[in-house]
């Protein structure tokens, strides 16, 4: 049988992680204005165009409205009051 | 305010254990098959009125039941939790060890030197710094969460990688830099660190013959500490979840070099970055993606240059680095400082602007910025399609000399240079 040795554990410190409950949920989309996020992926505002399409067919009752932010992997405050003071729901992607 | 995230399936690992790290296991999700570059408006239609690829139920579904779905108890509280990394681990036989980090994906895959105590303890002399000094955090990208780690942690890694004491200043600062040399872009990155001052000869590292390659023990094991810390410090590099690089990248062993200070014609790199000659320091170029190489320079070197600049990841710049010979025959046509040859680089790569554009990445990344008024993207938004742009600057480009002068060589890879990429090896002795 071979020696037992004692080894370091050659990994770093994961940070804690804290819960955060989810948003409420809507009852009903009707009447909704839902924000479809463009992430700017590439092709990701014909995903986004394809999907307000579908929404004005089939559910013309929900008010979609596509927004982008301003820059593509960096929070944009703007964009995000505007969702907040505007919208009642929010669909975002899509990337790659 | 109720939202739901679409991703492409390949992704949904992914997105689990960062939802996960983020307290919000059950944050509403939906997919889309991959890929969506590059589909038409119709196949992207039947995206959206298909089936969820990882759910197997309508993607719509998925998207409106993601906004109304009542909540439940998960919902409502998140999951909080604590990760804790022992600082030992539990005693084994050898083979068992290896097994067990091999298994935990702890490694390149490569045997290991097992980080004992009394090896990790020998390691630790290469510093005067006290072992539970943090040096700081690393992520396998902008998204995830930060892992924090100590110098002791470092040299554990140094360690397993074969490296001797007297390199840990080198691969601490290498970590210090906060770049991971295991990103998990889809890119296939890697990191390319060069090394310059006394350090290198102190330690013996190759600036010569093979500097680029398994030729010298320093150049091998600084490189493999460096990856190797970035698996470990980090929270893994595991396909699927931590590492999404689609084809992977062979630099990911260990690339890391010395600048043939003494034999270039130029000033060293980290003197062009404010430290003086007698300092020594590191420098990390991000991407290790492309490599064009030549000889040169010859009569027709301009137009070797060019069509090479022209085939650089239009979002990339290249990290140029030549051999002592091609540097010296640079400076015989004129270019006697290495701003002047990265004034000539920047100016001569150059594209229609129309392929310009077309990248999947500037599309991406830049494109926003250009329609936002920022420079120079928007001049090079501005232009005809067919007109000759210039798609790097001088300030992305960098130059560091190496080789063995057995011929002219150079090569240019992607080796994007950011600001504070060069970092002090003195403040790590």
């Amino acid at each position: 049988m071979s020696q037992r040795l004692t080894v370091h554990d050659p990994r770093g410190t994961p940070p804690k992680v804290t819960g955060e409950r989810l948003a409420p949920r809507l009852q009903s989309l009707d009447g909704k204005v839902v924000y479809l996020v463009d992430c700017l992926f590439d092709n990701s505002d014909r995903f986004m165009g394809e999907l307000l399409d579908w929404f004005g067919g089939n559910l013309p009752s929900v008010d979609a409205r596509v927004v982008k932010p301003r820059e593509s992997w960096v929070d944009d405050p703007g964009m995000r009051k505007r969702i907040e003071n505007d919208g009642d729901g929010a669909i975002l992607g899509v990337g790659l | 305010m109720p939202a739901v995230a679409v991703h492409t399936e390949v992704f949904s690992q992914l997105v689990k254990s960062t939802a996960l790290a983020s307290g919000m296991p059950t944050a509403r999700q939906a997919f889309v098959p991959q890929p969506v570059v590059d589909r038409t408006a119709a196949q992207l239609r039947s995206y959206i009125e298909g089936a969820d690829p990882v759910s197997g139920r309508p993607f719509l579904r998925e998207v409106i039941e993601g906004l109304t779905r009542p909540l439940d108890d998960a919902d409502l509280s998140g999951l909080s939790f604590e990760r804790a990394t022992p600082r030992l681990l539990e005693p084994d036989g050898e083979d068992n060890l290896h097994a067990l980090f091999e298994e935990n994906r702890w490694t390149d895959h490569l045997p290991i030197v097992l980080p004992t105590e009394e090896r990790v303890e020998a390691m630790l002399r290469g510093t005067g710094r006290d072992p539970d000094e943090v040096v700081g955090t690393l992520r396998p990208t902008a998204y995830r969460e930060a892992w924090e780690f100590t110098v002791e942690k470092v040299a554990v890694n140094a360690v397993m990688a074969g490296a001797r004491p007297a390199y840990l200043p080198v691969i601490l600062a290498l970590a210090a830099t906060g770049q991971t040399a295991r990103s998990s872009s889809t890119n296939s990155f890697a990191v390319i660190a060069a090394v310059n001052g006394p350090i290198r000869g102190e330690i013996g590292m190759n600036d010569g013959i093979g500097a680029m390659g398994p030729y010298n023990h320093a150049n091998a094991t600084i490189g493999r500490a460096y990856n190797l810390a970035s698996i470990n410090l980090q929270g893994g590099s595991v396909p699927g979840d931590t590492y999404m690089g689609s084809v992977g990248n062979w630099y990911n062993y260990s690339s890391t070099f010395a600048e043939a200070e003494e034999r270039s014609p130029w000033q060293p790199f980290h003197v062009q970055k404010g430290f003086a000659a007698q300092e020594s320091a590191a420098s990390v170029f991000f991407g290790a993606w492309y490599t064009h190489a030549g000889y040169g320079p010859r009569d027709t070197w301009q137009e070797n240059f060019r069509r090479s600049l022209a085939g650089c990841e239009h979002h990339f710049p290249p990290l140029f680095v030549m051999d002592p010979v091609c540097a010296r025959g640079l400076v015989e046509r004129g270019f006697d400082t290495k701003e002047k040859m990265i004034d000539w680089l920047a100016d001569n790569a150059r594209l229609p602007a129309r392929e310009y554009w077309d990248n999947q990445w500037v599309k991406t990344l830049i494109h926003p910025l250009a329609v936002a008024g920022v420079e120079p993207f928007a001049t090079r938004l501005r232009a005809a399609p067919e007109e000759s742009i210039r798609i790097f600057e001088p300030s992305d480009i960098n130059i560091v000399v190496a080789g063995g002068e057995t011929q002219g060589a150079w090569k240019m890879i992607a080796g994007r240079y950011s600001e504070g990429g060069t970092v002090s090896v003195d403040a790590w002795r």
